[in-house]
Protein backbone atom coordinates (compact mmCIF):
# COMPACT_ATOMS: atom_id res chain seq x y z
CA UNK A 1 0.00 0.00 0.00
CA UNK A 2 2.60 2.44 1.08
CA UNK A 3 4.74 1.23 -1.77
CA UNK A 4 2.10 2.21 -4.28
CA UNK A 5 1.73 5.55 -2.54
CA UNK A 6 5.34 6.55 -2.73
CA UNK A 7 5.59 5.41 -6.29
CA UNK A 8 2.63 7.38 -7.53
CA UNK A 9 3.89 10.62 -6.06
CA UNK A 10 5.85 12.86 -8.41
CA UNK A 11 9.51 12.87 -7.64
CA UNK A 12 9.60 16.33 -6.17
CA UNK A 13 7.27 15.30 -3.34
CA UNK A 14 9.07 12.17 -2.30
CA UNK A 15 10.73 12.38 1.09
CA UNK A 16 14.49 12.38 1.24
CA UNK A 17 16.81 12.72 4.20
CA UNK A 18 19.60 15.24 4.47
CA UNK A 19 22.02 12.43 5.14
CA UNK A 20 21.17 10.82 1.82
CA UNK A 21 21.78 14.07 -0.04
CA UNK A 22 25.09 14.67 1.70
CA UNK A 23 26.25 11.10 1.13
CA UNK A 24 25.44 11.30 -2.55
CA UNK A 25 27.37 14.57 -2.90
CA UNK A 26 30.43 13.21 -1.14
CA UNK A 27 30.25 10.00 -3.15
CA UNK A 28 30.31 12.18 -6.27
CA UNK A 29 33.41 14.02 -5.00
CA UNK A 30 34.99 10.63 -4.32
CA UNK A 31 34.28 9.51 -7.88
CA UNK A 32 35.84 12.71 -9.23
CA UNK A 33 38.97 12.18 -7.17
CA UNK A 34 39.66 8.64 -8.31
CA UNK A 35 43.01 8.47 -10.09
CA UNK A 36 41.81 9.13 -13.63
CA UNK A 37 44.60 9.54 -16.13
CA UNK A 38 45.25 10.36 -19.75
CA UNK A 39 42.32 9.73 -22.07
CA UNK A 40 40.15 8.64 -19.15
CA UNK A 41 40.68 12.02 -17.54
CA UNK A 42 39.42 13.67 -20.71
CA UNK A 43 36.37 11.42 -20.80
CA UNK A 44 35.64 11.61 -17.08
CA UNK A 45 32.14 12.90 -16.43
CA UNK A 46 31.89 15.54 -13.72
CA UNK A 47 30.01 13.45 -11.14
CA UNK A 48 29.61 16.37 -8.77
CA UNK A 49 27.95 18.48 -11.43
CA UNK A 50 25.53 15.70 -12.36
CA UNK A 51 24.52 14.98 -8.75
CA UNK A 52 24.19 18.69 -7.94
CA UNK A 53 21.97 19.21 -10.94
CA UNK A 54 19.84 16.24 -9.93
CA UNK A 55 19.21 17.65 -6.48
CA UNK A 56 18.72 21.21 -7.69
CA UNK A 57 16.05 19.96 -10.02
CA UNK A 58 14.29 17.57 -7.67
CA UNK A 59 14.73 19.25 -4.31
CA UNK A 60 15.11 22.90 -5.26
CA UNK A 61 14.45 24.12 -1.71
CA UNK A 62 16.99 21.82 -0.12
CA UNK A 63 19.97 21.98 -2.42
CA UNK A 64 20.56 25.25 -4.13
CA UNK A 65 23.14 27.76 -5.10
CA UNK A 66 24.82 27.98 -1.68
CA UNK A 67 25.55 24.26 -1.40
CA UNK A 68 26.73 24.15 -5.01
CA UNK A 69 29.15 26.96 -4.27
CA UNK A 70 30.58 25.11 -1.28
CA UNK A 71 31.04 21.95 -3.36
CA UNK A 72 32.77 24.08 -5.97
CA UNK A 73 35.23 25.38 -3.38
CA UNK A 74 36.02 21.81 -2.29
CA UNK A 75 36.59 20.84 -5.92
CA UNK A 76 38.85 23.87 -6.41
CA UNK A 77 41.07 22.97 -3.50
CA UNK A 78 41.32 19.35 -4.51
CA UNK A 79 42.52 19.96 -8.05
CA UNK A 80 44.55 23.08 -7.32
CA UNK A 81 42.64 25.35 -9.65
CA UNK A 82 42.03 28.94 -8.63
CA UNK A 83 39.71 29.54 -5.70
CA UNK A 84 36.27 30.14 -7.16
CA UNK A 85 36.71 28.59 -10.59
CA UNK A 86 34.64 25.48 -9.99
CA UNK A 87 32.52 27.46 -7.54
CA UNK A 88 31.46 29.92 -10.23
CA UNK A 89 30.71 27.12 -12.69
CA UNK A 90 28.63 25.16 -10.16
CA UNK A 91 26.78 28.30 -9.06
CA UNK A 92 25.58 28.82 -12.60
CA UNK A 93 24.80 25.14 -12.94
CA UNK A 94 22.62 25.30 -9.85
CA UNK A 95 20.86 28.40 -11.13
CA UNK A 96 20.20 26.62 -14.42
CA UNK A 97 18.75 23.67 -12.53
CA UNK A 98 16.55 25.89 -10.35
CA UNK A 99 15.32 27.95 -13.27
CA UNK A 100 14.45 24.94 -15.39
CA UNK A 101 13.20 22.52 -12.76
CA UNK A 102 9.50 23.03 -13.48
CA UNK A 103 9.96 22.58 -17.19
CA UNK A 104 12.25 19.56 -16.90
CA UNK A 105 9.87 17.71 -14.63
CA UNK A 106 7.33 17.65 -17.45
CA UNK A 107 9.74 15.73 -19.67
CA UNK A 108 10.79 12.11 -19.65
CA UNK A 109 14.42 11.13 -19.27
CA UNK A 110 15.27 11.22 -22.95
CA UNK A 111 13.95 14.74 -23.43
CA UNK A 112 15.62 15.84 -20.21
CA UNK A 113 18.97 14.59 -21.45
CA UNK A 114 18.90 16.98 -24.39
CA UNK A 115 18.06 19.93 -22.16
CA UNK A 116 20.67 18.97 -19.62
CA UNK A 117 23.39 18.94 -22.27
CA UNK A 118 22.97 22.68 -22.63
CA UNK A 119 23.44 23.27 -18.92
CA UNK A 120 26.57 21.10 -18.78
CA UNK A 121 28.13 22.72 -21.83
CA UNK A 122 27.53 26.11 -20.23
CA UNK A 123 29.14 24.98 -16.98
CA UNK A 124 32.18 23.62 -18.79
CA UNK A 125 32.39 26.76 -20.91
CA UNK A 126 32.52 28.96 -17.82
CA UNK A 127 35.29 26.90 -16.29
CA UNK A 128 37.22 26.99 -19.56
CA UNK A 129 36.69 30.72 -19.91
CA UNK A 130 38.20 31.33 -16.48
CA UNK A 131 41.09 29.04 -17.39
CA UNK A 132 41.61 30.88 -20.65
CA UNK A 133 41.66 34.23 -18.89
CA UNK A 134 44.39 33.02 -16.58
CA UNK A 135 46.56 30.79 -18.74
CA UNK A 136 45.77 32.03 -22.20
CA UNK A 137 45.07 28.69 -23.85
CA UNK A 138 42.17 26.30 -24.17
CA UNK A 139 42.17 22.51 -24.23
CA UNK A 140 39.17 21.76 -26.44
CA UNK A 141 39.15 18.07 -25.53
CA UNK A 142 38.02 19.19 -22.07
CA UNK A 143 34.50 19.61 -23.45
CA UNK A 144 34.26 15.85 -24.00
CA UNK A 145 33.54 15.75 -20.29
CA UNK A 146 30.28 17.63 -20.76
CA UNK A 147 29.13 14.97 -23.24
CA UNK A 148 29.94 12.09 -20.90
CA UNK A 149 28.28 13.97 -18.03
CA UNK A 150 25.15 14.21 -20.14
CA UNK A 151 25.29 10.50 -20.91
CA UNK A 152 25.58 9.86 -17.19
CA UNK A 153 22.43 11.87 -16.50
CA UNK A 154 19.86 9.14 -17.22
CA UNK A 155 21.57 6.23 -15.40
CA UNK A 156 22.38 8.39 -12.38
CA UNK A 157 18.85 9.71 -12.29
CA UNK A 158 17.44 6.19 -12.26
CA UNK A 159 19.92 5.06 -9.65
CA UNK A 160 19.30 7.91 -7.21
CA UNK A 161 15.56 7.54 -7.69
CA UNK A 162 15.70 3.81 -6.98
CA UNK A 163 17.78 4.36 -3.86
CA UNK A 164 15.35 6.99 -2.61
CA UNK A 165 12.50 4.62 -3.30
CA UNK A 166 14.11 1.88 -1.25
CA UNK A 167 14.70 4.19 1.69
CA UNK A 168 11.14 5.47 1.59
CA UNK A 169 9.84 1.91 1.58
CA UNK A 170 11.95 0.93 4.52
CA UNK A 171 10.85 3.95 6.51
CA UNK A 172 7.19 3.47 5.80
CA UNK A 173 7.41 -0.18 6.79
CA UNK A 174 9.06 0.44 10.13
CA UNK B 1 10.98 32.68 -12.96
CA UNK B 2 7.21 32.30 -12.87
CA UNK B 3 4.55 34.37 -11.20
CA UNK B 4 3.60 31.97 -8.43
CA UNK B 5 6.86 32.62 -6.70
CA UNK B 6 6.29 36.23 -5.95
CA UNK B 7 3.28 35.16 -3.91
CA UNK B 8 4.91 33.37 -1.02
CA UNK B 9 3.41 32.05 2.17
CA UNK B 10 6.70 30.90 3.60
CA UNK B 11 9.87 32.79 3.89
CA UNK B 12 12.49 31.04 1.82
CA UNK B 13 15.22 33.65 1.88
CA UNK B 14 16.39 35.68 -1.09
CA UNK B 15 15.35 34.62 -4.59
CA UNK B 16 17.62 32.43 -6.76
CA UNK B 17 18.62 35.35 -8.95
CA UNK B 18 19.87 37.34 -5.95
CA UNK B 19 21.76 34.32 -4.68
CA UNK B 20 23.22 33.70 -8.12
CA UNK B 21 24.57 37.23 -8.30
CA UNK B 22 25.91 37.09 -4.75
CA UNK B 23 27.78 33.80 -5.17
CA UNK B 24 28.98 34.61 -8.68
CA UNK B 25 30.46 37.89 -7.49
CA UNK B 26 32.00 36.12 -4.51
CA UNK B 27 33.61 33.53 -6.82
CA UNK B 28 34.92 36.18 -9.17
CA UNK B 29 36.36 38.11 -6.25
CA UNK B 30 38.06 35.01 -4.88
CA UNK B 31 39.48 34.20 -8.30
CA UNK B 32 40.83 37.70 -8.67
CA UNK B 33 42.44 37.67 -5.22
CA UNK B 34 43.87 34.20 -5.76
CA UNK B 35 45.31 35.05 -9.16
CA UNK B 36 46.77 38.43 -8.23
CA UNK B 37 47.88 38.02 -4.66
CA UNK B 38 48.56 34.88 -2.76
CA UNK B 39 46.52 35.72 0.31
CA UNK B 40 44.42 32.59 0.29
CA UNK B 41 47.10 29.96 0.69
CA UNK B 42 46.36 29.39 4.39
CA UNK B 43 42.64 29.01 3.72
CA UNK B 44 43.50 26.59 0.96
CA UNK B 45 45.68 24.45 3.17
CA UNK B 46 43.00 24.46 5.89
CA UNK B 47 40.38 23.16 3.45
CA UNK B 48 42.87 20.65 2.07
CA UNK B 49 43.36 19.19 5.54
CA UNK B 50 39.59 18.88 5.81
CA UNK B 51 39.16 17.00 2.57
CA UNK B 52 42.33 14.93 2.66
CA UNK B 53 40.61 11.86 4.22
CA UNK B 54 38.32 11.53 1.20
CA UNK B 55 41.21 12.18 -1.13
CA UNK B 56 43.23 9.44 0.52
CA UNK B 57 40.25 7.13 0.28
CA UNK B 58 40.01 7.81 -3.43
CA UNK B 59 43.54 6.50 -3.92
CA UNK B 60 42.66 3.14 -2.34
CA UNK B 61 41.21 1.53 -5.49
CA UNK B 62 44.42 2.34 -7.36
CA UNK B 63 46.58 0.90 -4.61
CA UNK B 64 44.43 -2.24 -4.41
CA UNK B 65 44.71 -2.68 -8.16
CA UNK B 66 48.46 -2.44 -7.90
CA UNK B 67 48.58 -4.99 -5.11
CA UNK B 68 46.46 -7.41 -7.11
CA UNK B 69 48.81 -6.85 -10.02
CA UNK B 70 51.83 -7.55 -7.82
CA UNK B 71 50.17 -10.66 -6.46
CA UNK B 72 49.69 -12.10 -9.93
CA UNK B 73 53.23 -11.24 -10.88
CA UNK B 74 54.58 -13.20 -7.93
CA UNK B 75 52.25 -16.07 -8.78
CA UNK B 76 52.84 -16.46 -12.49
CA UNK B 77 55.89 -14.70 -13.62
CA UNK B 78 58.77 -16.30 -11.77
CA UNK B 79 60.77 -16.33 -14.94
CA UNK B 80 60.32 -12.66 -15.69
CA UNK B 81 61.16 -11.80 -12.08
CA UNK B 82 64.37 -13.77 -12.28
CA UNK B 83 65.26 -12.07 -15.53
CA UNK B 84 64.51 -8.67 -14.06
CA UNK B 85 66.63 -9.48 -11.05
CA UNK B 86 69.59 -10.48 -13.21
CA UNK B 87 69.16 -7.35 -15.30
CA UNK B 88 69.11 -5.16 -12.21
CA UNK B 89 72.20 -6.84 -10.82
CA UNK B 90 74.08 -6.25 -14.04
CA UNK B 91 72.93 -2.63 -14.06
CA UNK B 92 74.07 -2.25 -10.48
CA UNK B 93 77.53 -3.53 -11.27
CA UNK B 94 77.80 -1.15 -14.18
CA UNK B 95 76.67 1.75 -12.04
CA UNK B 96 79.03 0.86 -9.23
CA UNK B 97 82.00 0.93 -11.57
CA UNK B 98 80.92 4.28 -12.93
CA UNK B 99 80.36 5.60 -9.42
CA UNK B 100 83.90 4.75 -8.44
CA UNK B 101 85.13 6.64 -11.45
CA UNK B 102 82.87 9.53 -10.55
CA UNK B 103 84.27 9.73 -7.05
CA UNK B 104 87.81 9.87 -8.40
CA UNK B 105 86.78 12.57 -10.85
CA UNK B 106 84.99 14.53 -8.17
CA UNK B 107 87.99 14.70 -5.90
CA UNK B 108 90.17 15.60 -8.83
CA UNK B 109 87.76 18.32 -9.86
CA UNK B 110 87.60 19.67 -6.34
CA UNK B 111 91.35 19.93 -6.22
CA UNK B 112 91.47 21.79 -9.51
CA UNK B 113 88.79 24.16 -8.35
CA UNK B 114 90.71 24.80 -5.17
CA UNK B 115 93.82 25.51 -7.17
CA UNK B 116 91.87 27.90 -9.35
CA UNK B 117 90.04 29.44 -6.38
CA UNK B 118 86.65 28.75 -7.92
CA UNK B 119 83.80 28.11 -5.51
CA UNK B 120 83.43 24.41 -4.86
CA UNK B 121 80.31 22.77 -6.19
CA UNK B 122 78.08 21.78 -3.33
CA UNK B 123 76.51 18.41 -3.01
CA UNK B 124 72.81 18.25 -2.46
CA UNK B 125 70.90 15.84 -0.33
CA UNK B 126 67.77 14.09 -1.49
CA UNK B 127 64.52 13.08 0.10
CA UNK B 128 62.30 10.32 -1.21
CA UNK B 129 58.64 11.12 -1.81
CA UNK B 130 55.79 9.24 -3.39
CA UNK B 131 53.17 10.57 -5.78
CA UNK B 132 49.79 10.34 -4.14
CA UNK B 133 47.72 11.53 -7.01
CA UNK B 134 48.17 13.01 -10.39
CA UNK B 135 46.17 16.10 -11.16
CA UNK B 136 42.59 15.44 -12.13
CA UNK B 137 42.54 18.53 -14.28
CA UNK B 138 43.06 18.46 -18.02
CA UNK B 139 44.60 21.91 -18.07
CA UNK B 140 47.44 21.26 -15.69
CA UNK B 141 50.44 19.02 -15.49
CA UNK B 142 50.93 18.74 -11.78
CA UNK B 143 51.19 15.95 -9.25
CA UNK B 144 50.80 15.87 -5.49
CA UNK B 145 53.42 14.10 -3.38
CA UNK B 146 53.23 12.84 0.17
CA UNK B 147 55.81 15.15 1.80
CA UNK B 148 54.85 18.62 2.95
CA UNK B 149 55.97 21.36 5.27
CA UNK B 150 56.02 18.79 8.09
CA UNK B 151 58.94 17.13 6.29
CA UNK B 152 60.70 20.44 5.60
CA UNK B 153 59.76 20.67 1.97
CA UNK B 154 60.14 24.19 0.68
CA UNK B 155 58.78 26.17 -2.20
CA UNK B 156 60.92 26.02 -5.32
CA UNK B 157 62.76 22.81 -4.53
CA UNK B 158 63.62 20.65 -7.51
CA UNK B 159 62.08 17.21 -7.97
CA UNK B 160 63.72 14.46 -10.01
CA UNK B 161 63.56 10.74 -10.57
CA UNK B 162 66.43 8.34 -11.25
CA UNK B 163 66.86 9.58 -14.83
CA UNK B 164 66.40 13.34 -14.72
CA UNK B 165 64.44 16.42 -13.72
CA UNK B 166 60.70 15.95 -13.25
CA UNK B 167 59.58 19.32 -11.95
CA UNK B 168 59.55 21.85 -9.19
CA UNK B 169 57.58 22.31 -5.98
CA UNK B 170 55.07 25.10 -6.37
CA UNK B 171 52.78 24.79 -3.37
CA UNK B 172 53.34 23.32 0.08
CA UNK B 173 50.59 21.96 2.32
CA UNK B 174 51.17 20.50 5.80
CA UNK B 175 51.32 16.89 4.59
CA UNK B 176 51.35 17.31 0.86
CA UNK B 177 53.05 19.36 -1.73
CA UNK B 178 52.30 20.14 -5.32
CA UNK B 179 54.86 19.54 -8.04
CA UNK B 180 54.58 21.38 -11.33
CA UNK B 181 56.01 19.15 -14.05
CA UNK B 182 58.49 20.51 -16.57
CA UNK B 183 55.93 19.75 -19.29
CA UNK B 184 53.52 22.37 -17.86
CA UNK B 185 52.84 25.15 -20.32
CA UNK B 186 55.49 27.90 -20.15
CA UNK B 187 57.48 26.21 -17.41
CA UNK B 188 61.12 27.10 -18.12
CA UNK B 189 64.35 25.28 -17.29
CA UNK B 190 67.76 26.76 -18.13
CA UNK B 191 69.74 24.07 -19.95
CA UNK B 192 72.96 23.41 -21.76
CA UNK B 193 73.71 21.06 -24.65
CA UNK B 194 76.15 18.43 -23.39
CA UNK B 195 77.98 18.07 -26.71
CA UNK B 196 79.06 21.70 -27.09
CA UNK B 197 77.94 23.62 -24.02
CA UNK B 198 75.39 25.75 -25.87
CA UNK B 199 73.18 27.53 -23.32
CA UNK B 200 69.47 27.89 -23.85
CA UNK B 201 66.10 27.65 -22.13
CA UNK B 202 63.69 24.74 -22.34
CA UNK B 203 59.93 25.32 -22.20
CA UNK B 204 57.04 22.96 -21.53
CA UNK B 205 54.29 22.83 -24.11
CA UNK B 206 51.29 22.11 -21.89
CA UNK B 207 48.95 19.70 -23.57
CA UNK B 208 51.47 17.06 -24.64
CA UNK B 209 54.39 15.62 -22.74
CA UNK B 210 56.82 17.42 -25.02
CA UNK B 211 59.27 20.22 -24.47
CA UNK B 212 60.56 22.81 -26.89
CA UNK B 213 63.50 25.14 -27.28
CA UNK B 214 62.33 28.57 -28.30
CA UNK B 215 64.39 31.33 -29.86
CA UNK B 216 67.07 29.05 -31.28
CA UNK B 217 68.66 30.70 -34.32
CA UNK B 218 68.35 28.63 -37.49
CA UNK B 219 72.11 28.34 -37.61
CA UNK B 220 72.48 27.08 -34.04
CA UNK B 221 74.64 24.02 -33.64
CA UNK B 222 72.11 21.51 -32.42
CA UNK B 223 71.46 17.97 -33.62
CA UNK B 224 68.92 15.26 -33.11
CA UNK B 225 69.71 13.10 -30.05
CA UNK B 226 71.61 15.90 -28.31
CA UNK B 227 71.21 15.60 -24.56
CA UNK B 228 70.26 18.71 -22.62
CA UNK B 229 71.37 19.06 -19.00
CA UNK B 230 70.61 21.79 -16.49
CA UNK B 231 73.11 24.63 -16.66
CA UNK B 232 72.64 25.69 -13.04
CA UNK B 233 72.78 29.34 -13.99
CA UNK B 234 69.58 30.37 -12.22
CA UNK B 235 70.55 28.89 -8.87
CA UNK B 236 67.33 26.89 -8.73
CA UNK B 237 68.35 23.78 -10.62
CA UNK B 238 71.65 22.16 -9.70
CA UNK B 239 73.98 21.94 -12.69
CA UNK B 240 74.52 18.85 -14.80
CA UNK B 241 71.29 16.92 -14.35
CA UNK B 242 69.81 15.49 -17.56
CA UNK B 243 66.52 17.06 -18.60
CA UNK B 244 65.66 16.19 -22.19
CA UNK B 245 66.74 14.78 -25.50
CA UNK B 246 66.24 16.50 -28.84
CA UNK B 247 63.82 14.56 -31.04
CA UNK B 248 62.95 16.84 -33.93
CA UNK B 249 64.44 19.93 -35.53
CA UNK B 250 62.68 22.01 -38.17
CA UNK B 251 64.82 24.62 -39.84
CA UNK B 252 62.56 26.69 -42.01
CA UNK B 253 64.36 29.71 -43.45
CA UNK B 254 61.07 31.63 -43.48
CA UNK B 255 61.11 31.83 -39.69
CA UNK B 256 63.97 33.46 -37.81
CA UNK B 257 64.08 30.64 -35.29
CA UNK B 258 64.41 26.90 -35.63
CA UNK B 259 61.72 24.75 -34.10
CA UNK B 260 63.28 22.21 -31.78
CA UNK B 261 61.17 19.68 -29.92
CA UNK B 262 62.49 17.45 -27.18
CA UNK B 263 61.29 14.62 -25.00
CA UNK B 264 61.97 14.62 -21.26
CA UNK B 265 64.57 12.10 -20.12
CA UNK B 266 62.79 11.45 -16.83
CA UNK B 267 59.62 9.39 -16.84
CA UNK B 268 57.57 12.49 -16.12
CA UNK B 269 54.29 10.63 -16.41
CA UNK B 270 55.31 7.14 -15.30
CA UNK B 271 56.91 6.94 -11.90
CA UNK B 272 55.52 6.77 -8.42
CA UNK B 273 58.69 7.51 -6.45
CA UNK B 274 60.44 10.84 -6.80
CA UNK B 275 63.42 12.55 -5.17
CA UNK B 276 63.26 16.04 -3.72
CA UNK B 277 66.60 17.84 -3.83
CA UNK B 278 67.47 20.04 -0.89
CA UNK B 279 70.44 22.01 0.32
CA UNK B 280 71.04 23.97 -2.84
CA UNK B 281 73.85 26.49 -2.37
CA UNK B 282 72.72 30.09 -2.10
CA UNK B 283 74.05 32.16 -4.94
CA UNK B 284 75.01 35.77 -4.26
CA UNK B 285 72.21 38.27 -4.98
CA UNK B 286 72.01 39.50 -8.50
CA UNK B 287 73.26 43.07 -8.65
CA UNK B 288 70.62 45.74 -9.14
CA UNK B 289 69.86 46.26 -12.81
CA UNK B 290 71.29 49.59 -13.83
CA UNK B 291 69.26 51.52 -16.40
CA UNK B 292 70.67 50.97 -19.84
CA UNK B 293 70.68 54.60 -20.88
CA UNK B 294 72.62 57.38 -19.28
CA UNK B 295 69.51 59.51 -19.05
CA UNK B 296 68.16 57.34 -16.25
CA UNK B 297 71.36 57.67 -14.32
CA UNK B 298 71.34 61.43 -14.64
CA UNK B 299 67.77 61.62 -13.51
CA UNK B 300 68.56 59.65 -10.40
CA UNK B 301 71.59 61.81 -9.65
CA UNK B 302 69.53 64.92 -10.05
CA UNK B 303 66.90 63.58 -7.70
CA UNK B 304 69.45 62.79 -5.02
CA UNK B 305 70.99 66.25 -5.25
Amino acid sequence: MSYANTRSKPEIQRPVSNIFILTSLFAALFMNWLPWEGIWLMLRPDFVAVVLLYWCMNKPWRVGIGISWVMGILADVSDASLFGQHALAYTLLAFGGLALHRRLQMFDLRQQTIQVLGIFVLTYAIYTLAQWQINGYVVWAYFLGSLTSTLLWAPLNLMLRAMQQRRAERESRS
Amino acid sequence: MDGTQSFRFFNRGPSPAVRLVFFAVLSLLLMFIDARYRYLESARSAVSVLISPIQRMATIPGILWQQVDDFFITQNAHQSLLAENAELRRQHQNDAAQLLQLQALQSENQQFRKLDELPIRHEFSTQLAEIIYAERNVFKRKVLIDKGSQADVQLGQVVMDDAGIVGQITRVYPWLSEVTLITEKDHAVPVQVVRNGLRTILFGSGDTSQLSLRYMPVSADIQIDDVLVTSGIDGVYPPGIPVAKVTKIERDPVYPFARVSCLPVAGVDNHRQLLILSGMPKLPERPEESPASDAGKHARLRRSN
